[in-house]
């Protein structure tokens, strides 16, 4: 009898704490995005209280409209991060297969070299990134952030990668060599659609940095054509301090994409994480 | 690339593979170009110093002049001492945070598991321009949520305007990255506590261990590799950080440097801030002081800490 009480108290307690906790974690996103739907006024007077009839607003939506160039900067980021996205996984899965798949000498130093990008943060060297970008003419253009994004993505990517592409069948891809297919088939026609749940883990990982960096942009892109929304809100946010209406609208419109993208792939997110990827 | 028999044991007469240079050189490439030898060239550009106009080969001065220089030493050594700071906050709060957390979901027996989990994870995605604005408006005496809400749990004498003063500003920025990155620990450790297999955890019920004793004797010790992991990506991120302050309290890491720390501290130097002309050396020696500074967590943790700990296989 004890344990039953015992254990409906436990659960209680649990829900007690986690809602407190979501509590927490939720109440400064849904703050912003019921206030960016208000008039000035009530901004100020209730911003505790979701908008009504009279209160409800979008002028400062209409603001950032007119101001801000955010059509073309959410374009920019996704450029950016949906080039980058496809260079990581292709590199990266293409380095893990040669890593996994053979023996070969300087395996395991070559393996070590690729994941010393896991613990050095590439912003250490960007003095001379910056350097290399203006020798070559890239400042202020995407391809420049597409570089830098590829080669931070892949040191985790080569890693979570190969420790799947290990557990792909050796009896598989013996079958398809003893069939004649060449090594390059067998990666993209046998292994590549196997690891396909880990490519998704991967993908989030790499989308969720490169989406929100604002010091590579800022300093290797920081023109108007190539602004991306991060940097573009920053730049719009500073401007424009005193209208709180429209700087809550630019921050609910900076929120709901990445929203909307982690809800539709947090189910895969979870799965890859416990999938013991990252043990 | 050398040629040995292939992996899968049969003997096979030796030939140049081809294909393994073919998968390996784009990622090399990249990686070598744009991360390896930018971080070599940043630690070169270190031990040169213009002078005329001409870069100039002149050892260790730039590190002399950076720790020697009184006002320039005094500014790293608050840097590093906030970032340490910074750091220990991240360490205290939200590592603990994030394992309770983790204890409480991994109970297979609790509803909306699910739902909670998704949640929490929300601010981690979001950017630090987002998550640096949202608690500077809350935050703010003129809009007064903060205020308001203390007011409804009867502590409205507590309230500060916590980013605008020196003594509480680093604290209240170390919090509000706790806020965003307690998602990562939690995560993971919530992965490395449902891995733990179901007969174990009966065996010790068996013996009568349960409830918080469990967790202390039997979870605990098998999830401390994964703490371990977590202890070292907080130490690089923090050490590393730059956005968060750079968006609340902008290049100059007010009130009055309080907040300061090495990633401002590399941006100011090396981009020049109000009169100061930027100093790409001086930036570059900064940088390399940084790369040491993480190059020692890093190694302290894999030589001292990760092989003492005891990792189990199931």
């Amino acid at each position: 009898m004890s344990t039953v009480r015992n254990s409906i108290s436990n659960s209680v307690a649990s829900h007690a704490v986690l809602l407190l906790y979501t509590f927490i974690a939720l109440f400064p996103v849904v703050l912003i995005v019921i206030n960016s739907f208000k008039t000035r006024k009530a901004i100020f007077r209730s911003p505790l209280s979701p908008p009504n009839e009279e209160t409800f607003s979008t002028v400062g939506y209409e603001t950032v409209m007119k101001q801000g160039d955010f059509i073309l900067y959410f374009q920019n980021s996704l450029i950016v991060t949906v080039v980058s996205i496809f260079f990581v996984l292709l590199f990266g899965a293409m380095a893990a297969f040669a890593l996994s798949e053979y023996r070969f000498k300087g395996n395991t130093l070559m393996g070590l070299y690729l994941a010393l990008g896991i613990m050095i943060p590439i912003r250490l060297g960007t003095v001379s990134i910056l350097q290399l970008m203006v020798a070559t003419g890239l400042v202020n253009t995407l391809t420049a952030l597409i570089l830098v994004y590829t080669a931070q993505g892949l040191p985790l990517a080569i890693f979570i990668l190969s420790e799947f592409m290990h557990q792909v069948s050796k009896d598989l891809k013996d079958a398809g060599r003893i069939d004649g297919l060449s090594e390059y088939r067998i990666f993209y026609r046998l292994v590549m659609p196997l690891v396909r749940p880990a490519l998704a883990t991967v993908a989030i990982f790499t989308m969720i940095p490169i989406w929100n960096d604002l010091w590579f942009p800022l300093i290797l892109a920081p023109a108007e054509a190539t602004k991306t929304v991060t940097l573009g809100s920053q730049v719009f946010i500073g401007q424009f301090v005193t209208d709180w209406n429209a700087v809550l609208a630019a921050l609910s419109m900076a929120i709901v994409p990445v929203l909307l993208l982690y809800i539709i792939f947090s189910r895969q997110l979870i799965s890859g994480l416990t999938a013991g990827a990252v043990k | 690339m050398l040629v040995t028999s292939p992996g899968s044991g049969q003997v096979n007469k030796p030939q140049r593979r081809w294909h393994i240079a073919v998968f390996l050189a784009p990622a090399v490439l990249v990686y070598t170009a744009i991360m390896i030898l930018p971080l070599f060239g940043t630690m070169q550009l270190s031990l040169y110093k213009i002078i005329e106009g001409q870069q100039v080969f002149v050892g260790l001065d730039n590190f002399r002049h950076l720790l020697g220089d009184e006002r320039l030493s005094s500014t790293f050594w608050n840097a590093l001492s906030n970032n340490s700071i910074f750091f220990l906050i991240h360490m205290l709060v939200q590592n603990p945070i994030g394992i309770l957390l983790a204890a409480i979901l991994s109970n297979s027996r609790l509803r909306f598991r699910a739902w909670y989990r998704t949640a929490i994870f929300i601010p981690t995605i979001l950017s630090f321009v987002i998550v640096g604005f949202v608690w500077k408006l809350i935050l703010s005496p003129l809009w007064g949520v903060a205020p308001d809400l203390l007011d409804l749990v009867g502590l409205k004498s507590l309230y500060k305007p916590w980013l605008g003063k020196e003594q509480y500003a680093l604290i209240t920025l170390s919090l509000i990255s706790v806020w965003q990155f307690v998602g990562i620990p939690m995560m993971l450790i919530y992965a490395a506590l449902i891995s733990i297999p179901e007969d174990i955890l009966e065996a010790a019920e068996c013996d009568g261990i349960t409830g918080m004793k469990q967790f202390w004797k039997i979870k605990l010790p098998l999830i401390l590799p994964t703490i371990g992991i977590i202890s070292i990506l907080t130490f690089v991120a923090n050490f590393n950080a730059f956005d968060l302050i750079y968006v609340t309290q902008g290049a100059l890491a007010g009130p009055d440097y309080s907040t300061d720390i090495l990633g401002t501290f590399l941006y100011r130097t090396f981009f020049g801030f109000q009169l100061q002309l930027g100093d790409k050396n001086l930036g570059a020696t900064i940088a390399s002081l940084m790369f040491l500074i993480i190059l020692a967590g890093v190694c302290i943790y894999l030589f001292a800490i990760q092989r003492r700990l005891r990792r189990y296989t199931f």
